[in-house]
């Protein structure tokens, strides 16, 4: 028995997860209009690079990755294009995005797939193809994984892998874990050849003992341990599983790597087994249908289908359904648009009716009960925080960490004042952003101003010194004329103009040669105002 | 509406009211059987002149009346003062008492969570500096006195500040710990003081029972998970400790640990004043920084100071120094001093 390292806080909220679990994961019929959203991952949206009209085969990619932090995605189905432009897509921003829609031809025709031996083919071969299949981590994060699977220089401890699902109502891990454990663990080992880790650990919450015995079967004959750690919301943040696995911290603004540690999600797993071993991209994903609607179900979906259609399969919401949620019920955001498609980062649609999510009643004021203090699984002191934000102290709020919050929910959760907690640090975090940008542009905007001041002042310094010296050859003309005794001091002064030109020249003359023997130096006129920052 | 999407079930600022309003009762059983009914009278009185000052402060300031007068935080102020005030006083000695509490060291200093100090123990300051011969007049328990107070009588001497036919000094006396106080002035050692029969097992009659009953009180509020251990341990432990310390040095001047746990406001203070969340630091560290001070100083004020309990004084000295204590207590953050390998 491994033993488990606690941390701090958690909240036990109602799981809600056997409405979703009974049934095995469902097929769904192929849409006849997929919208595939060109940003499904952080870092930069993915490039087009089909046309309107183009003819498309299942599993071709339409989006390239596009620069480091990226991943492809790809035709869900074989189709023609259709349209390349905003469409609502599922994000916390309720913000259209571009989207590439494919009329399906119902022939779901794949094109050619070529698997990867991953033993025997070089590493950088083997991410170069998880980019180019868009794979990204399912747990919510849709990082790109091939970003993650590259240790560099670091040795790696731990890969843990991710299947507590601590979000009540979400049992697409599960149901995935249950029916496909030995494709995970496929999956499992391609992370593990990249990574050569020490250890492999799979943590997975003890309410889930069907995903837990078949993921131990699924793991007999390798070196992978399935750790069973508790119910505990939120055990399957990343921070909190590695704290809970390993006994280790990330160290804060830091990622896991590291401390040698490397976690991800089991589904993300299963989408590496099928890319590198059957040539597949992530085209599909698992998503539980479930809360107020007729028969909550796991379903396996094309991305890019309409979620409106997904919750048809489900039986359809009940008359009183109030909205949905996408994602769990700490976490998830509202869904404005039942038009938006299913995207790779989502994992779960909830129907929401005022009897299963009552609304928040009104906020009282903080009485510093900290019972968010000892629910917070980050050992932060929300209660602070919120002091902080709400005076718009951000100084003091980022002084208190709050760039460490994870925002889990537990501290709302637990708070008898229904106060919005996240919701304030969410805004102080976005405030703290924008005044940092702010700052950063004034900075630039304060050193181009006094490098034009130092530059103006230099020009006029040089001017002075021009203008001295032709003062003083006029002066030495008018001496020499003097002393000549020549009568006509216009001739003289002519005279000495042609010879302090012939001075002058001769001194630049000098110059370019010491230039060239020297490194150039810009201000040979003035040297000593030389001193322009670099 | 933003993440979470769910609450926790029941949970409001009036349900732990609620909760430590219940934590009192079985203290408040106690003192009715052994001390007669005045204290009824008085919590009464403190109820319903708390629930008019907060509503009309809450008038004032524009909040919304009845969400915030249901909430329990005036009612619960109310008993704090009226349990420790002595139980048979003229009306207006708990109502000025409670109205400053509420109207000045709460609404004056923003309401319901923003007060610096306990708004009972200012009202019991105020009470004890303004009107000190009406703050030690203590009924006897109902064993030692021949004309128990019955609830007619009570009701009278509140409004109209005589008793018929009973000399008042017949039904009041000192507390144990005035007279202990007093005594040992006079030269008497504490073993012959306590043999006074206002002097129980370990406490005064009748409040020792008390005093347990708030620390019946006090262990459900623990269970209930509504306080934590760290201050009220910290506070009886340290008193305990401090007690026993010049117990053990001069046992004739310097009453037990027993004692001292067990008189007073000791329970009370430790489990219902020091552990107020408003007023009472927030960290783990600062709770036990905050409960082991009080519990010293209670001490202090007590045996060397000039009342004969200290609970008020030094919660609210140690109320001023909250802000600081939180600031220098802040308990490591994850990933916070953890050094990658």
């Amino acid at each position: 028995m491994k033993t488990l390292h606690k941390f701090h806080g958690g909240v036990h909220p109602p799981e809600h997860k056997t409405e979703s679990s009974r049934l095995p994961i469902g097929a769904t019929p192929l849409p006849q209009r997929l919208i595939v959203p060109l940003r499904q991952h952080i870092g930069n949206p993915a490039t087009p690079i089909v046309k309107v009209g183009d003819p498309v085969l299942k599993g071709q990619m339409i989006g390239a990755a596009d620069g480091f932090i990226s991943a492809a995605v790809h035709a869900p189905t074989s189709g023609t294009v259709s349209a390349i432009e905003n469409h609502a897509v599922p994000h916390p921003s309720f913000l259209p995005d571009l989207c590439i829609t494919i009329e399906a031809d119902g022939e779901d025709r794949w094109i050619e797939r070529q698997p990867l031996d991953y033993r025997t083919a070089d590493p950088d071969a083997v991410r170069a193809l998880l980019r180019d299949a868009g794979i990204v981590g399912l747990g919510g994060a849709v990082f790109p994984t091939y970003v993650k699977l590259n240790p560099g220089q670091q040795k790696i401890k731990t890969l843990v892998l991710n299947g507590a699902e601590c979000e009540p109502w979400i049992t697409s891990d599960d149901l995935l874990m249950r029916e496909r454990a030995a494709e995970i663990v496929a999956g499992i080992e391609i992370m593990a050849h990249l990574m050569q880790p020490e250890e492999v650990l799979i943590g997975i919450e003890d309410n889930k003992p069907e995903a837990i015995a078949a993921m131990q079967a699924a793991c007999q004959g390798t070196s992978f341990k399935v750790v069973t750690v508790p119910v505990l919301y939120p055990s399957g943040g990343e921070k909190q599983l590695i704290k809970l696995l390993t006994g280790k911290e990330v160290p804060s603004g830091q990622r896991p790597i590291n401390i040698g540690v490397t976690c991800s999600n089991t589904g993300t797993a299963y989408t590496i087994h099928r890319a590198v071993n059957h040539g597949e991209p992530v085209i599909s994903r698992i998503v539980t249908i479930t809360g107020n609607v007729a028969r909550p179900q796991n379903f396996e979906a094309r991305i890019g289908t309409p979620l409106r259609e997904l919750i048809q399969l489900a039986g359809g919401a009940r008359a009183d359904t109030s909205h949905y949620i996408i994602g769990g019920p700490m976490m998830g955001f509202d869904l404005t648009n039942l038009g938006a498609p299913l995207t790779k980062a989502i994992n779960c649609v909830i129907a929401a009716s005022p009897a299963l999510f009552p609304p928040k009643p009104a906020a009282m004021p903080c009485i510093r009960c900290v019972q968010c203090a000892q629910a917070c699984p980050c050992d932060l002191q929300p209660q602070e925080l919120f002091w902080f934000s709400q005076s718009k102290n951000f100084d003091k709020a980022r002084a208190y960490n709050l760039f460490d919050c994870i925002e889990c929910g537990c501290c709302d959760y637990v708070c008898p004042s229904h106060i919005p907690l996240v919701s304030y640090f969410r805004y102080a975090k976005s405030e703290i952003a924008t005044q940092d940008r702010e700052k950063m542009a004034a900075e630039q905007a304060r050193q181009r101003f006094e490098f034009k001041q130092m530059r103006e002042e230099r020009e006029k310094a040089e001017k002075a010194a021009r203008m001295a010296e032709k003062a003083a050859a006029a002066a030495a003309a008018k001496a020499a004329a003097a002393a000549s005794g020549i009568e006509d001091p216009v001739a003289a002064a002519k005279q000495a103009a042609i010879q302090a030109a012939v001075e002058r020249a001769k001194a630049k003359k000098a110059e370019a040669a010491a230039a060239a023997a020297n490194p150039p130096s810009e201000q040979s006129a003035a040297p000593e105002n030389n001193t322009e920052p670099s | 509406m933003s993440s979470p999407h769910v609450l926790t079930p029941g949970s409001s600022v009036r349900t732990i009211m609620l909760l430590v309003l219940l934590a009192l009762l079985p203290a408040i059983a106690a003192y009715y059987f052994f001390f007669g009914p005045g204290i009824l009278i008085s919590l009464a009185l403190a109820s319903v002149t708390a629930l008019v000052a907060e509503a009309a402060m809450l008038q004032l300031r524009n909040y919304p009346v009845k969400h915030f007068l249901t909430d329990g935080s005036a009612i619960l102020t109310a008993w704090l003062l009226a349990l420790s005030i002595p139980p048979l006083a003229p009306w207006w000695l708990i109502v000025v008492g409670t109205a400053f509490a509420i109207i000045v060291a709460k609404h004056l200093y923003g309401g319901l969570g923003n007060n610096l100090f306990n708004p009972a123990m200012v009202g019991f300051a105020v009470l004890m500096i303004s009107f000190p011969s009406y703050m030690t007049q203590w009924t006897a328990p109902l064993l030692l006195t021949q004309h128990p107070v019955g609830f007619s009588e009570a009701l009278q001497y509140y409004f109209s500040g005589t008793l018929q036919g009973v000399n008042l000094d017949a039904v009041t006396m000192a507390t144990p710990l005035d007279t202990l106080k007093t005594q040992l002035n006079l030269q008497h050692t504490v073993s012959e003081v306590k043999n006074m029969p206002i002097f129980g097992n370990f406490g005064g009659k009748g409040g020792e029972i008390v005093a347990a009953m708030y620390l019946l009180g006090g262990l459900f509020l623990l269970q209930q998970r509504i306080i934590t251990w760290h201050t009220p341990v910290s506070f009886l432990v340290t008193l305990a400790l401090v007690a026993a310390l010049f117990n053990g040095i001069d046992p004739s001047r310097y009453a037990s640990p027993m004692f001292h746990l067990f008189t007073g406001g000791a329970m009370l203070g430790a489990f219902f004043i020091a552990t107020d969340y408003v007023t009472s630091p927030t960290t783990p560290l600062g709770k036990l920084i905050f409960g082991a001070s009080a519990g010293f100083l209670v001490y202090v004020i007590r045996v060397f100071g000039g009342y004969p309990d200290g609970i008020a004084f030094a919660v609210l000295i140690m109320n001023a120094a909250v802000p600081l204590i939180d600031a220098y207590t802040q308990p490591r953050v994850y990933g916070h001093g953890t050094k990658p390998e």
